[in-house]
C-alpha cells in the first residue's frame, strides 16, 4: 500500500513540477522567440546548448551542476555571497536542475510555434499601431498557445520523470528532494516490491494519460 | 540626385507637386545581392497611384519602404506634410506610429480573432481624436455586415481581402498602401472587390498607393502611374499621361490603349447610346444606366483608332475627334504608333505605316481620330 513517505514523495514531485514549469515557461519564451527570430550567428550554439539535456546521461547534467553549485563553484560562490547558501541537496537546488534538463522540452515547441506564426502576422499588428510588447500578448501568445500548451505538458511529465539529475544534486532527503522515482528506487532497494508497484504503476498510468491528452488534443488542433 | 531621376516629359508636372503640403515625397535606396530599389518620388497626395512593373521590379519593397516594414539606409518619406523618415537626420518613424492602412497580396487576418475583433483591432489602438472613419462607414463601404461573427478561417478569399481592407480602414489611415490586393484571388472574386474599390476611391479621400502588375486594374483604378523596372522608376505621371507615351512599354504592347476620363452627358434612348464628354467633346459609347454627369473612365485601344485628314461623315464610325499629331514611332517595320492630342487628351492610334506615308503623317499635322471602340472600365 501506498505509505505516508510515498504520499510525501508523491506531494514533493508535483510541487517541484509545478515550480519548475512555471520557471521553464518564463526562461524559455524568450529563449524561444531569441532563437525562431534571430538571424545571429549564435543561433546554432545556443539551440545546441538548450538541446543538450536530449543526449546527455543525467548524471553528466547533474555532476556539472553539483561541481558548479557546490562551494567551489562559480555560482555556489554567487549564492553564497548573495547570502542564499548552498544549493545542493535542496529543493532551490531541485528546480535549478529540473529546468536545465528539461528545457529542451519547452523551448523546442515554443520555438516550432513561434517560427509557424512567421513574419506577416507580426507586420499586420504593426501597421494596426501595435507596437512589439503589444503585438507579443495580442497577436504571438494567443497564436502560439497550442505551442504553449504542448510545452507545459512536456515540460511538466518530463520533470516528474527525472531521477538522475536529482540524485546528483538533490540527494535523497525525505520531504525536501526524495522524489516520486527516487522513492521508487528505494523501494526496489529494499526488496518492497509491492510498494515499488503502486507508485511505478501510478506514474505509468500518470504518464500515459498525459501523452494521451497531448496527442489526442493534436489531432483536434489539426481539424 | 533629382536631378538624375528618369522622370522623362513628366517631370515638370512632378517635380511641381514636391513643394505640395499635401504631397508624398519619397526617396528611397536600398538593396541586396541581385537587386537594388533607387527611387526618387514626387507623388500626389490624393487619389489612387498605381505602382506597376513586373514582378522583380521592385514594386512591393518600395510599398514596403513607404510602409516602414523595410527600412531604407538611404531614405527620406514625407506624407502630407509629416516627416516619416529622413536618414540624413537618423529619423526613422516605426510601422506602427505611421498613421497608415496596409492590405496584404495575401489573407492576413488574425485566425485567432472574429472578423468584428479583427476589424477592432487597429481601430482601439487608434486614438479617440484621430478617428475619422466611423467602423460601420467601413463595414457599409465593403458589404461585410454578415460577416462580422465569423472566423477568419470560414471565409472566402475574396470576403477575407474586403475584411483586411475594411480593417484597415477603420484606423483613419492618412495614406492606404495596398499590395497586390487582387492578386490571389480568381477573376469571378476579383471582379466582386473591384467595385468596392472603386467606392472607395470615390467617397474617401484617402490617397492609396497600390502595387499592380495587372495593366487592366490599373487602368480601371489608377490616377497616377509610377513604373517601375529593376528597382528604378521609368516614369511616373496621370495614368492618360503615362500610358500614351511612345518611349514607354506600355504603348507598344499589341492591346496598348489610353484612358479618358470623362462624364455622362446625354442619353439617346432611341439608339441606346450615351453621350460621354470629354474636354469638351463628345464621346458616344453603348448605352449606359448611369445618371448624367457621373464620371466614368473609358478606355480606347490604340488599334481601334485610325486616322483621316477630313472630317469624314459617310462612315459607320460615330466618333471623329479633331486631333493633333505629337509624335510618330516607327520601331515596327509594318506599322507606325501615332501620339495624338486631342484637346489635352493623349490619344494612341496604330496605323500601318504605308497609310502613314500616304497620308503624311508628321508631328503638328491636323488630323481626324476615328474610334471605332469605346470600353467603360467604371
Amino acid at each position: 500500500m501506498i505509505t505516508a513517505a510515498d504520499l510525501a514523495a508523491i506531494r514533493l514531485t508535483l510541487e517541484l513540477a509545478a515550480v519548475t514549469t512555471a520557471a521553464l515557461l518564463v526562461v524559455g519564451t524568450p529563449v524561444a522567440w531569441w532563437l525562431a527570430r534571430t538571424r545571429s550567428a549564435w543561433k546554432g550554439v545556443v539551440g545546441a546548448v538548450v538541446a543538450l539535456p536530449l543526449v546527455l546521461p543525467p548524471t553528466v547534467i547533474g555532476f556539472y551542476l553539483l561541481v558548479a553549485l557546490g562551494p567551489h563553484g562559480p555560482v555556489g560562490q554567487l549564492t553564497q555571497a548573495l547570502g542564499l547558501g548552498l544549493l545542493p541537496f535542496t529543493f532551490a537546488g531541485l528546480v535549478v536542475g529540473s529546468v536545465f534538463y528539461s528545457l529542451p522540452f519547452v523551448v523546442q515547441p515554443l520555438q516550432n510555434a513561434f517560427e509557424a506564426i512567421g513574419e506577416r502576422p507580426l507586420e499586420v499588428a504593426a501597421t494596426l499601431r501595435a507596437g512589439a510588447i503589444d503585438t507579443f500578448f495580442s497577436v504571438v501568445l494567443p497564436l502560439a498557445r497550442p505551442g504553449f500548451v504542448t510545452a507545459t505538458i512536456l515540460g511538466f511529465a518530463h520533470t516528474v520523470g527525472e531521477f538522475g539529475v536529482v540524485l546528483m544534486i538533490g540527494g535523497n532527503i525525505p520531504d525536501k528532494t526524495r522524489v516520486v522515482s527516487v522513492q521508487i528506487y528505494d523501494h526496489v532497494e529494499a526488496l518492497e516490491y509491492a510498494e515499488a508497484h503502486w507508485l511505478s504503476a501510478g506514474m505509468l498510468v500518470f504518464s500515459f494519460v498525459v501523452l494521451l491528452a497531448l496527442y489526442g488534443r493534436k489531432k483536434e488542433m489539426v481539424r | 540626385m533629382s536631378g538624375a531621376a528618369p522622370f522623362g516629359p513628366g517631370a515638370a508636372r512632378t517635380g511641381a507637386m514636391a513643394g505640395d503640403e499635401a504631397a508624398i515625397r519619397a526617396r528611397f535606396g536600398l538593396g541586396w545581392p541581385g537587386f537594388r530599389l533607387d527611387v526618387d518620388l514626387a507623388l500626389p497626395g490624393r487619389g489612387v497611384i498605381a505602382l506597376f512593373g513586373h514582378s522583380g521590379s521592385g514594386k512591393t519593397t518600395l510599398l514596403r519602404c513607404l510602409a516602414g516594414l523595410e527600412r531604407a539606409a538611404d531614405g527620406y518619406l514625407a506624407v502630407r506634410g509629416e516627416l516619416w523618415q529622413d536618414e540624413a537626420q537618423r529619423l526613422f518613424v516605426p510601422t506602427h506610429r505611421r498613421p497608415l492602412g496596409y492590405v496584404f497580396q495575401e489573407a492576413s487576418l488574425f485566425a485567432h480573432l472574429t472578423v468584428r475583433r479583427n476589424l477592432e483591432f487597429g481601430l482601439k489602438r487608434v486614438p479617440a481624436a484621430s478617428r475619422r472613419i466611423p467602423l460601420d462607414q467601413a463595414i457599409a463601404l465593403l458589404g461585410i455586415e454578415p460577416l462580422l461573427d465569423r472566423m477568419p478561417g470560414r471565409l472566402s478569399g475574396g470576403e477575407r481581402q474586403r475584411v483586411a481592407i475594411a480593417r484597415a480602414l477603420a484606423t483613419s489611415p492618412r495614406l492606404l498602401l495596398m499590395d497586390e490586393p487582387l492578386a490571389a484571388l480568381d477573376v469571378k472574386r476579383k471582379q466582386e472587390i473591384l467595385p468596392y474599390l472603386e467606392r472607395l476611391h470615390a467617397e474617401l479621400d484617402i490617397p492609396v498607393v497600390y502595387v499592380s502588375h495587372a495593366p487592366e486594374e490599373v487602368a480601371r483604378l489608377a490616377d497616377h502611374v509610377v513604373l517601375l523596372a529593376d528597382g528604378r522608376a521609368l516614369a511616373v505621371g496621370p495614368i492618360g499621361e503615362v500610358m500614351a507615351r511612345l518611349d514607354l512599354p506600355f504603348a507598344h504592347d499589341e492591346d496598348a490603349f489610353v484612358v479618358i476620363d470623362a462624364r455622362v452627358a446625354a442619353h439617346d434612348e432611341a439608339y441606346a447610346l450615351t453621350r460621354l464628354e470629354f474636354a469638351g467633346l463628345p464621346l458616344w459609347i453603348t448605352g449606359l444606366d448611369m445618371p448624367l454627369a457621373s464620371r466614368v473612365r473609358a478606355r480606347v485601344l490604340a488599334r481601334d483608332v485610325s486616322l483621316a485628314l477630313t472630317e469624314r461623315h459617310d462612315s459607320s464610325i460615330l466618333n471623329v475627334l479633331p486631333a493633333r499629331v505629337v509624335s510618330l514611332d516607327e520601331a515596327d517595320p509594318g506599322r507606325t504608333l501615332v501620339r495624338l492630342d486631342v484637346a489635352g487628351t493623349a490619344l494612341l492610334a496604330r496605323i500601318t505605316r504605308r497609310s502613314a506615308a500616304q497620308l503624311g503623317i508628321v508631328p503638328g499635322r491636323d488630323v481626324y481620330a476615328q474610334v471605332k471602340g469605346v470600353a467603360l472600365l467604371r
